[in-house]
């Protein structure tokens, strides 16, 4: 092989990186924590008795879990302005679809959890009069937590790199910005290389800690 | 009899249905406060199903049940175009913040201290402050025996604690009733004794009591009336001396006899 690498460019424009990179973490920041309070809400409907309830929770996370993220995001940018007659910029496209999909797994990791608190749990608390809401916020939501904080994990880390389709709705994340290089200095090798240990760099230090807490939390058991 | 001559808990033709199963065909009962009532029965009979639909862990499917005078829930038409009762949750949590009750497997929140465990009603459905409630707590857990382990997880204790403790936390609330599901089915033998001994104490401070029991032996002592559950119906109802000693009705001689090497 005579490929000469050549990481110049990409070091000249690593500016033009560190712009996506805020807008990256934009999407997470706002994606993540709106996407785990409504897949909570949503779980609460998903193990409803109540049917109206229910089937609007289990349409939702079939819908999601089942069509890709990037039909998904692209189906928001284009359907919106069909639907409601309002076009929606592509970070805002990007953001919804990006929250719903995070909400329709979280719904999911959720209702696991509050499912594997046996019944007796519930009757323990209820027998003493407390609420649907005290028991789940003092009862059981406090014993499934450690045990949904790896797939919580799982779903931020996920979340992370599924960020990067926004590129195909022009949002002016990380990839969109390696995109752009790539296409301007015909590097797409050196330029994609760095994007990815931009990525790496990004992520590692959340599941690391994750991983650590999970530790603690087993060690006081 | 014991205490005033008042009704506090007035039950009529309660029916509780699982699907095909009918479990509770129409039961009428009383309960007079100050009253200690033991429910015999072999298992399936019903006898827990009644206990539990008393403060509404399971919701009654037919029939009326009045607390303090009050009949609870209201009519609406159910499904089938018969009026049913529809129960509010505000309504079903004031109820069992009266009704309290004590369960086979104990349901301690694993999560809490002992005293924490203790506490919880009283923080979250009585909204005492932390120190008046911890000072309830404390008092309930020294009756029962356990003011040593108060900071204790309820995985390091034994059945026999946990119990006490599941028994203190219903103590704590105050309650005009107090409901026990078989609180020692799940102990080993050499458990028993001091959960017993904790509710014969407070049977004598003449707090209103159910007890739904195997220990036939306990229920003589213990209880002003004894009920037979057999069916979904009482079968037999009456002293300890009668229904134990000289039950009237085959089922409940037969029942009995499968009991009579240990009891007396």
């Amino acid at each position: 092989m005579d490929y000469t690498w050549d990481f110049e460019v990409v070091v000249r424009n690593f500016p033009v990186l560190l712009r996506g990179v805020v807008v990256t973490i934009e999407l997470w920041v706002l994606a993540f924590p709106l996407g785990l309070a409504l897949g909570f809400a949503v779980s609460l409907g998903r193990i409803s008795g109540k049917s109206w309830l229910n089937a609007p929770a289990i349409a939702f996370v079939e819908i999601f879990r089942n069509t890709p993220v990037l039909v998904q995001l692209i189906w928001f940018y284009y359907a919106f302005p069909i639907i409601l007659g309002q076009q929606l910029a592509p970070f805002s496209a990007a953001l919804l679809g990006l929250t719903l999909n995070t909400a329709a797994y979280c719904a999911e990791i959720f209702r696991g959890g509050i499912q594997s608190i046996v019944r007796g749990q519930w009757e323990g608390a209820r027998a003493l009069g407390m609420t649907y809401a005290m028991t789940l916020r003092r009862v059981i939501l406090p014993q499934v937590g450690k045990h949904m904080l790896p797939a919580f994990t799982n779903r931020g880390i996920e979340l992370a790199k599924v960020t990067s389709l926004a590129s195909i709705l022009t949002v002016h994340e990380l990839m969109y910005q390696g995109r752009l290089l790539s296409s301007t200095y015909y590097r797409p090798l050196e330029i994609l290389t760095v994007v990815a240990l931009v990525y790496f760099v990004l992520i590692y230090p959340g599941s690391y800690f994750s991983a650590r807490l999970e530790r603690k939390l087993r060690a006081r058991d | 009899m014991n205490g005033p001559d008042e009704t506090l808990i007035r039950i009529r033709n309660l029916h509780k249905r699982f699907g095909a199963l009918h479990v509770l065909r129409g039961v009428d009962l009383d309960v007079r406060k100050g009253e200690r009532i033991a429910i015999v029965g072999s298992s399936g009979s019903g006898k827990s199903t009644l206990l539990r639909c008393i403060n509404f862990m399971e919701t009654p499917s037919e029939g009326t049940i009045e607390l303090d005078g009050e009949v609870l829930g209201s009519e609406v038409r159910g499904k089938d175009g018969k009026p049913a009762r529809k129960y509010a949750e505000s309504e079903l949590c004031s109820v069992r913040e009266r009704v309290g009750m004590v369960f086979q497997q104990f349901n301690l929140f694993p999560h809490m201290t002992v005293v924490e465990n203790a506490m919880e009603g009283l923080l979250t459905v009585k909204k005492i402050a932390r120190d008046a409630a911890r000072a309830r707590a404390v008092a309930q857990l020294n009756k029962v025996g356990l003011a040593d382990k108060l900071d204790a997880y309820p995985a390091k204790l034994s059945g026999g604690q946990q119990q006490r403790v599941a028994i203190a936390r219903a103590l704590a609330m105050e309650p005009e009733v107090l409901l026990f599901d078989e609180p020692t089915s799940s102990l080993d033998p050499e458990l028993v004794g001091e959960v017993l001994r904790v509710i014969r104490a407070l049977a004598e401070e003449g707090r209103t009591m159910l007890l739904v029991t195997h220990e036939l032996g306990f229920a003589y002592h213990f209880a002003d009336r004894v009920i037979f559950i057999s069916d979904g119906v009482f079968h037999e109802v009456g002293t300890p001396d009668e229904v134990l000693k000289r039950p009237q009705k085959e089922r409940t001689q037969a029942f009995l006899a499968r009991f009579s090497e240990f009891i007396f």
